[in-house]
């Protein structure tokens, strides 16, 4: 029987088991939502504006560890996904996005709404394609989502004008794909294996440093075997957070900018640093001359052009996270490193990096490390970026692995709002934190109404000290405290919320913290929370731009804070 | 890492598809390189081209590019072939003013280089000739006292000598799963 090219992609995302997608109808892809109807058994979502669809997808992708997929029209529709589309590139997450384009006979004419995303998205997506024939839609969808979830994972956009999604054609969803110039290596090399083994064998000081590849590759299991085994601390970065359980006596938490001070100087003194499915970004590494100057370094990634990159590696072994530690594992035997471990507790107690002062203020840390205690380990934490990802990242310490959903590489202020519909979706019974800025959650607050019409119960805590907090801290320590731009008017949240038709609640006072959580949490459709939190309050430690990890400075109750700002940074 | 600035030839195995070479060429523009030359054509692989281009760069930081440019789909299969043994070679068409009193020592010129005269006007004779750059360079070099008024030149193309002819396809993704040791070569890894 022939199907239409729009009813050709409904069938392909049936077969690759999409049950919930996130989307925005326009002229361009009329087709495909004039089919939808037909295909009750795959949830539309609709969103509100299509960088949220984008947002959405990555976070359910991010939760569940299977492609996220959304749709958008041709022109703005399509260029609104491209802030999602970078983020996901970024974070390496399995996203499959269809856009509608105009119809063919249009294209490179400037038509009504064209834009050559196909062009556009080059340098962000694994992978894009634009289907000029109704014959090849089954195949090109069929290879974006084999090229989104296989390899190191990563966004793919399949264009297709609207003439097309309304030909017909037999449809034959392809058994295999042909891709010959794209085959990933998931078996590390035995040897390079073998000689990692020996390394940890010899080393006296090893760190492991756990990333995204650890949550993405689902290794959590092995990772913990092989610290366990070896007895090797483990740090995870931003995106690595939830790979190793936070209760866990080996975790050690983040490093990095704002990262733990002890991990900064473990890392600083290690004879061993293996860098497990992460890629040595400048915010981890500070000064790259400077990063772990006494550490031989291993370096597992499936990426072969992660190696290297930024980083001389003494061994390096391109494969599946999963299958590499699996291998490592049989080779690595038992060791004990207690006097190592006994040194990085005792900078532990000696620089208490997340020791949240008494006092009667509303801190940030505060409100962020409460929601912490009353959710546990079974709801999912889903931030922005700026000063409240950096506390959420920093007090981050439950049990849950792929818990932790947040914008890494990109840094995309307002992911929070349609990332934690995403989250939501992905786990319609667990509990969603979204923990925002009052800064990001202005980008992207219409999702509110998206909330709402799908009766999701996410909380929503707005960390709102009325600044663009990061920005003013950065101004405040290396801009002679030049405050430009960044104090902010908002609007009356609680009343935002309100006319959403979601539950509003204003804290100022500590003393409401707690029973605005409890409420929060018992209370059964969403919740916004305006944490009304201490202006001033900045997020440390820090690794000052351009320094080493040796140079971070700690806490901002000590000295270092007045010598940082009489100095501009510089220790 | 050594940070040798130098000529770097490199040569893909690309399947036939639109947008293949605006995904290089964004690779390159994204780091800043500015490719020297690019020549593209079928290989004898039905649906498959291939490429040669020449770089001017450090060599970590053309091994980081063909990396990047190994992850483009379509990419069969990149190499750097720069330290190895190869025969290059390039086209050019050079179209020369000509007198009657400066044709006979143009015609010898082209006889010296073994330049084809593919085209004469009143005025002007069109030499085309084959060889690696040096030779193209001098031929034009001694050219422009008699007033060139075009050039036009193919870009390199570069095989190497010997060998079993084009590496299995796999080999190329193989190849990455050592990626080389303490850095990760491309070029050194084949």
């Amino acid at each position: 029987m022939k199907l239409t090219g729009a009813q050709i992609i409904m069938e392909c995302m049936l077969r690759e088991g999409v049950d919930t997608f996130f989307g925005y109808p326009g002229g361009a892809n009329l087709p495909m939502y004039d089919v939808l109807p037909q295909y009750p058994q795959i949830r539309h979502v609709l969103v509100r504006h299509e960088q949220a669809a984008a947002h959405a997808a990555d976070a359910y992708a991010r939760v569940t560890g299977k492609a996220g997929v959304c749709w958008a029209t041709s022109g703005p529709g399509a260029t609104n996904l491209v802030t999602g589309i970078a983020n996901a590139w970024m974070d390496s997450v399995p996203l499959v996005c269809i856009t509608g384009s105009v119809v063919s006979w249009l294209i490179g004419r400037d038509g009504f709404q064209e834009a050559d995303i196909t062009g556009i998205t080059i340098p962000i997506t694994k992978h894009n394609t634009l289907v000029l024939n109704v014959e090849d839609i089954a195949t090109a969808i069929r290879e974006a989502f084999h090229i989104a979830t296989t390899g190191r994972p990563g966004p793919v956009l399949v264009d297709i004008p609207r003439d097309v999604q309304q030909q017909t054609a037999e449809f034959e969803y392809p058994a295999s794909v042909n891709l010959p110039g794209y085959q990933p290596v998931t078996e590390g090399d035995p040897h390079q294996i073998e000689r990692a083994a020996k390394l940890i064998a010899e080393s006296e000081r090893p760190l492991i440093l756990a990333g995204h590849g650890v949550v993405i590759s689902r290794a959590w299991d092995e990772l913990v075997e092989l610290s366990e085994k070896a007895q090797v601390p483990v740090i995870t970065t931003l995106l690595g957070i939830g790979g190793f359980p936070g209760t866990h006596e080996l975790n050690m938490g983040m490093p990095g900018m704002h990262g733990m001070y002890w991990n900064n100087m473990a890392i600083s003194e290690a004879d061993l640093v293996m860098g497990v499915g992460m890629r040595f970004d400048d915010r981890v590494t500070g000064s790259l001359k400077d990063f772990a100057p006494k550490a031989k370094i291993v370096h597992i990634d499936i990426d072969p052009a992660e190696i290297g990159k930024n980083l001389p590696v003494a061994v390096p072994i391109v494969g599946d996270v999963k299958q590499v530690l699996a291998a490592l594992n049989r080779e690595v035997g038992p060791a004990r490193h207690d006097e190592w471990r006994g040194w990085l507790n005792e900078q532990r107690a000696k620089h208490p990096s997340i020791i949240i002062p008494e006092t009667d203020k509303l801190l940030p840390q505060y409100v962020i490390k409460s929601i912490y205690d009353a959710s546990g380990a079974d709801a999912y934490y889903v931030t922005g970026v700026g000063q409240h990802q950096m506390w959420a990242a920093q007090y981050f310490w439950v049990d849950k692995p792929n818990g932790f959903v947040t914008s890494g590489g990109l840094g995309t202020m307002g992911f929070e709002v349609p990332a934690a519909i995403g989250a939501q979706f992905a786990d319609l019974k667990s509990t969603v934190w979204a923990i925002c800025g009052d800064g990001g959650f202005q980008m992207t607050s219409q999702e509110l109404a998206t909330v709402v019409e799908y009766e999701l119960p996410i909380k929503y805590a707005i960390i709102n000290n009325g600044y663009l907090g990061m920005v003013r801290q950065w101004q405040e320590l290396f801009y002679k405290n030049n405050l430009s731009a960044v104090r902010m008017y908002q609007p009356d949240f609680v009343k935002l919320a309100e006319a959403y038709g979601v539950r509003g609640l204003r804290v100022t006072d500590k003393g409401q913290v707690q029973s605005s959580i409890d409420l929060a949490l018992s209370h059964p459709g969403p919740v916004l929370i305006d944490f009304q939190v201490e202006e001033y309050e900045n997020t440390f430690p820090m690794v000052p731009p351009g320094a080493s990890l040796q140079q971070t400075v700690d806490s901002p109750y000590h000295a270092e804070d007045a010598r940082m700002r009489e100095t501009g940074g510089v220790r | 890492m050594p940070s040798r600035e130098h000529h770097h030839t490199i040569v893909a195995l690309v399947e036939d598809k639109p947008g293949v070479l605006n995904r290089i060429a964004s690779k390159w523009r994204q780091r800043g390189f500015n490719i020297e030359s690019l020549a593209v054509g079928h290989s004898e692989i039905p649906g498959l081209s291939r490429m040669t281009f020449t770089v001017d760069g450090a060599t970590h930081d053309v091994d980081q590019v063909t990396k990047q440019l190994f992850k483009v789909i379509e990419v069969v299969n990149i190499t750097d072939i720069t330290d190895e043994d190869v025969v290059a070679r390039e086209l050019a068409l050079i179209r020369v003013a000509a007198t009657p009193n400066t044709r006979s020592a143009l015609i010898e010129l082209a006889q010296v280089f073994r330049a084809n005269i593919v085209d004469v006007a009143q005025d002007s004779l069109m030499f085309e000739v084959t060889g690696d750059e040096d030779k193209i360079e001098a031929l034009y070099e001694l050219c422009l006292p008699y007033g060139v008024k075009e050039l036009m030149r193919t870009g390199r193309i570069a095989m190497a000598r010997g060998g079993a002819g084009h590496p299995e396809i796999e080999d190329g993704h193989r190849r990455y799963r050592s990626a080389g040791e303490g850095k990760a070569q491309v070029g050194s890894l084949l």
